[in-house]
C-alpha cells in the first residue's frame, strides 16, 4: 500500500518505549494494589558447632514443598524458611535427624524426604530398578543360550521311492 | 509371536504413563486426613475491627458441628478465585466456614474482606504460620473438612470449586 513512504516508523520508534513505559507504570502501581505476604521477625537460633554440621547435613535432604525439586537448604521460598527455622529450632532442642524428618513427615507426607523411607508402599520403587536389571540379564543369558545351542537342522522326510526314481532319470 | 513380549512391554509402559501423567505433582497427599486436627491458639480477627485484645480460640472451640478451615490470605492469588464461591457457600448455610488468615497483615486483610465480603466465622490470625506448618499447609489456598469431633476428613488444595465442594466434601458433611 504506501510503498513510497516507510509505514508507520513514527510507530516502530516509539511502540517498545511505549510498551516499556507501560510496564514500569503497571509495576510501579502494582504495590499499590497487593498486598504481600508478612514475614514476622523471629530471634536468632544460636546452635553449637555440631548442631550447625547436622543441619548442613540435615536440610539438603529435606525438600521444599513450594519449589518440589529444590532442597530445604537451597530454597529460598518463604515456605521453605519457615520451615528450615522450624528445623533449626529442633535442632537446637537437641532432637536427632530421625525426630525432625518425623516431625516433617507427620505434616506433610513422606514428600518432604528427598529419600523415601523402605517400606511396603516404596518396595517397587526401590526394588523395580534391581528387579529390572535381574529380568534383563535373564533374558540375556536366555538368548545367548539359544544362539549357542546347534540348529536344530529339521531333516527333510524322503520318500526313498520317489528319489529312487529321481536317481534313476 | 515375536512382538508379543515387546507389546506386553508397551502395555504396561503405558499404563503406567496414563496413571502417572494424569497426576498433579502438585497436590500431595496429607498424612493428616483420619487424624486428629492438629492443635491450635489463634486470635481471633474481628471484622470490623474492634477495641481491646482479641479472644483466642483453640481446637476446643469448634467440636461439636462440621467445619471447613479454609487458609487463606489477602496477598493470595487463589484466595481471589475461591472467593465469590465461599460466600455463595456461606449464605446458603450448608457449612461453617472457618477462616485461617496466612502471614498476612490485618489491614491488609480488612480492606480484601471489606471489598469482597466475609465468608468466614469467625476468622483467625495465623502471623507466623506456624499453624500453617502443623497443618502440613503448603501453598494457600488449602481447605480442610473437620467432623463434629475434630478429626480431618478431607484437604482440598487449591481454590475451591463447585465441583470439588459438590464431589468430594457435601457427601462427607452429610453422613452422620
Amino acid at each position: 500500500m504506501s510503498a513510497t513512504r516507510p509505514p508507520n516508523r513514527l510507530f516502530r520508534l516509539f511502540a517498545p518505549r511505549a510498551s516499556a513505559l507501560l510496564l514500569i507504570a503497571l509495576c510501579a502501581l502494582s504495590p499499590l494494589r497487593a498486598s504481600a505476604q508478612v514475614t514476622t521477625v523471629k530471634p536468632e537460633i544460636p546452635l553449637t558447632a555440631a548442631q550447625e554440621k547436622q543441619l548442613e547435613v540435615l536440610l539438603p535432604d529435606l525438600r521444599c514443598l513450594v519449589c518440589q525439586n529444590e532442597s530445604l537448604a537451597e530454597s529460598r521460598a518463604p515456605l521453605a524458611l519457615d520451615l528450615k527455622y522450624e528445623v533449626r529450632n529442633l535442632v537446637a532442642q537437641g532432637k536427632s535427624d530421625a525426630e525432625i524428618k518425623q516431625y516433617l513427615t507427620a505434616r506433610y507426607g513422606d514428600f518432604v524426604l528427598f529419600r523415601p523411607p523402605f517400606d511396603p508402599r516404596t518396595w517397587l520403587l526401590w526394588l523395580g530398578p534391581i528387579g529390572l536389571v535381574i529380568i534383563g540379564l535373564l533374558a540375556l543369558l536366555w538368548n545367548v543360550r539359544q544362539s549357542r545351542k546347534p540348529k536344530a537342522t529339521t531333516t527333510p522326510t524322503v520318500d526313498p521311492a520317489a528319489l529312487r526314481k529321481l536317481l534313476d532319470e | 509371536m515375536r512382538f508379543a513380549i515387546p507389546l506386553l512391554v508397551l502395555a504396561v509402559l503405558i499404563g503406567f504413563f496414563a496413571v502417572g501423567l494424569n497426576r498433579d505433582p502438585r497436590t500431595l497427599p496429607s498424612p493428616l486426613i483420619g487424624k486428629a486436627a492438629p492443635a491450635f491458639e489463634l486470635p481471633v480477627l474481628e471484622f470490623p475491627k474492634k477495641d481491646g485484645a482479641p479472644p483466642l480460640l483453640t481446637n476446643a472451640d469448634f467440636v461439636g458441628k462440621p467445619i471447613l478451615v479454609n487458609f487463606f490470605a489477602s496477598w493470595c492469588a487463589g484466595c481471589q478465585v475461591e472467593h465469590p464461591f465461599l460466600m455463595r457457600l456461606a449464605q446458603s448455610g450448608q457449612v461453617q466456614i472457618v477462616g485461617v488468615d496466612y502471614k498476612d497483615a490485618d489491614a491488609d486483610v480488612r480492606q480484601w474482606l471489606g471489598v469482597r465480603g466475609n465468608p468466614y466465622a469467625p476468622i483467625l490470625v495465623d502471623l507466623d504460620g506456624r499453624t500453617g506448618i502443623d497443618w502440613g499447609v503448603y501453598g494457600v489456598p488449602e481447605t480442610f473438612v473437620v467432623d463434629a469431633r475434630g478429626t480431618i476428613l478431607h484437604k482440598h488444595i487449591g481454590a475451591m470449586t463447585p465441583e470439588a465442594w459438590e464431589k468430594d466434601i457435601k457427601p462427607l458433611l452429610v453422613k452422620p
